[in-house]
């Protein structure tokens, strides 16, 4: 508890400490990051049912703002209720065939229509087919959303991601959350123990997919610009996997551990490396995810449930 | 003519498809475990290709086999390496272990042979033959034709040879297998070196007559998913006629509403199958 408190208060107070336009830069984006990493975390963390096309969620929940202003000239916020709607939908026609089977299934099925409706919006000239659609240059209102500075930005994402912690921390306590671990650790057991495992995982993708559709659209408003591949292309559901696995995937601040570590680190990569440097970060991403797989697929917080009590030990001795 | 002329040229691609993904269904059947990166694996066959043409200069009989061993090799690396380690532990390991390697191989392709699109230079199977008023190009003919030849010589190699039988043991029942003093480790690197070097020789054949870039992999591996599941998984026969009536598909969809929606019309007969009969057309149920 102490250290959730203290985790808020420094989250609260980093923008005004490194206030230069760079670090909020990186604190918006790791905001971010930690918002779309910790919604995937409900289905592929604590479930086990691992996505690797959650960009799907994410680029309607991103199209949909964008869409309401580009076409009725709504505010763009509209379109984030639609965009969970959309996203829930989506979620059920995914997850009710492929919760039959077993999760390979699931990840086959993800990856595939996540790729067919990049294909359709790139397209599909009503969404702006392959250039993309934009956000008011300049806000109208306050309702527009849109700040010349990030700081406004920094807050609402901050307390976006207090949300959906809570709400996780909230899932991780309940009855739901214990069908969910159940699920993880043999589907089998759990179904022999009457959990409800086709209904439960369905819950958790849709749970997941509500919030990832969020995360879209806070993206779309803070950027004013969206298009197929930066809503729906297959980098965009690697950052949320890789983020949470590295972190550690079925824990409360995985995901967040997840993208303080990997946020700075793009940053310096793409800033080391050039402009002509994504290449590099995405080989080293494919790298990190690798070596995570192979050694520690629990993550950096099962690392140091082991490490930790040695090196405590060790400091009792001395 | 026109039609039959599309219709020729979607089987001759589908052939392709049913070598590669006999690869992709062969480590199914016998792991339960999915290759993310097999897509990669061809993309990699593609460019040795033409590396081989660039640097020797030798044909497509030399690239297909070299892209086969090289491809073969790096299956078996794979495996000892990676895959051994990642079996037997939680699901997100198994699906991240290849979906990582899969990035790391695309990204890398494209940090060494730069995004652009390339293409062999033209090989010694130039020419378009005409039969019987169909036009069809000599390269794909022949590419279509290896491509369905290797398929089923890996069929019979699996149904009639001693190895295919202990490798299809090692699916039936590892450890009953094992007690037969077959070696399931053993058996399993096999079957990645197979399964590779399958997806690489079909990556050789697509380079002959097709242009391509690093991000080609993503779309193969797909394809793959998709002619898996309409075979039914594990199933090599069933890959065989599911990726000729998948080249078919695609080439009519092509033919008729245009080129960009031929991979569209391919992902939603995909889902929709994933609806309607998940075990695949031709799986059991």
């Amino acid at each position: 508890m102490k250290g959730t408190i203290a985790l808020g208060l420094v989250f609260l107070a980093y923008p005004f400490v490194l206030s230069n336009a760079f670090y909020l830069d990186i604190g918006v984006a790791l905001l971010l990051a930690a918002i779309s990493a910790s919604a995937w975390n409900i289905v592929g963390g604590y479930a086990g049912q691992v996505s690797v096309g959650h960009c799907m969620f994410f680029g309607v929940g991103a199209y949909l703002p964008l869409l309401v202003y580009q076409h009725w000239q709504l505010p763009p916020i509209v379109g984030v209720p639609v965009g969970i709607a959309i996203s829930l939908v989506l979620a059920i026609l995914v997850g009710m065939p492929t919760f039959r089977l077993t999760g390979h299934y699931f990840s086959m099925a993800t990856i595939a229509v996540a790729e067919l409706i990049r294909l359709v919006v790139s397209t599909w000239d009503f969404a702006g087919a392959a250039i993309g659609l934009q956000g008011p240059a300049v806000g109208r209102g306050w309702y527009d959303l849109t700040f010349r500075g990030e700081l406004p930005y920094y807050f609402i994402f901050l307390a976006v991601l207090a949300i959906l912690l809570f709400v996780t921390w909230q899932v991780q306590r309940s009855r739901f959350g214990y069908y969910l671990r159940a699920i993880k650790a043999g589907e089998r057991a759990a179904r022999s123990l009457g959990v409800p495992v086709r209904r439960t995982k369905l819950y958790a993708l849709m749970l997941s997919a509500a919030f990832t559709s969020v995360a879209g659209s806070l993206y779309a408003i803070k950027t004013g610009f969206i298009d197929p591949d930066s809503g729906f292309g297959i980098l965009v559901s690697v950052q949320m996997v890789i983020i949470a696995a590295l972190g550690g995937a079925g824990t409360l601040y995985g995901p967040l551990v997840g993208a303080i570590i990997l946020i700075p680190l793009q940053t310096a990569t793409n800033t080391w490396f050039g402009g002509g440097g994504t290449g590099l970060t995405y080989i080293l991403y494919g790298g990190i995810i690798v070596v995570l797989a192979r050694f520690e697929p629990g993550g950096l917080h099962e690392m140091w449930h082991r490490i930790a009590p040695r090196f405590m030990r060790g400091r009792d001795a001395a | 003519m026109l039609l039959l002329q599309v219709i020729v040229g979607g089987l001759l691609l589908g052939a392709i498809y049913a070598l590669f993904s006999s690869g992709l269904t062969l480590i199914w059947g016998m792991m339960n475990f999915i290759n993310f990166a097999h897509g990669e694996f061809v993309m990699l066959g593609m460019y040795v290709a033409l590396l081989v043409v660039v640097w020797l200069g030798g044909g497509p009989a030399t690239f297909g086999f070299a892209a086969a061993v090289a491809l073969f090799v790096l299956g078996v690396i794979v495996y000892a390496s990676l895959i051994r380690h990642v079996t037997r532990g939680p699901m997100l390991a198994q699906i991240l272990s290849t979906f990582g390697l899969a990035l790391l191989l695309r990204y890398t392709a494209f940090w060494i042979f730069s995004a652009n699109i390339v293409s062999l230079p033209q090989t010694s199977l130039g020419g378009t033959l005409n039969i019987l008023g169909i036009l069809v190009p000599v390269a794909q003919l022949v590419a279509g034709v290896t491509a369905a030849v290797l398929t089923v010589a890996m069929h019979l190699f699996l149904t009639g040879t001693t190895i295919g039988s202990k490798l299809l043991a090692v699916a039936e029942d590892r450890n009953a297998a094992m007690l037969m003093g077959i070696r399931p480790d053993r058996m399993q690197a096999l079957a990645w070196g197979l399964s590779a070097a399958s997806a690489g020789i079909a990556g050789a054949l697509m380079a002959i007559s097709y242009p391509w870039s690093p991000s080609v992999g993503e779309t193969f591996g797909l394809m793959a998913f998709v002619v898996v599941t309409f075979g039914g998984f594990g199933s090599v026969p069933g890959a065989m006629y599911a990726g000729l009536i998948i080249g078919l598909i695609q080439a009519l969809s092509a033919f008729y509403f245009g080129p960009i929606y031929k991979d569209i019309v391919v992902y939603g007969l995909f889902v929709a199958l994933l609806w309607f009969r998940p075990q695949g057309l031709l799986g059991k149920a």
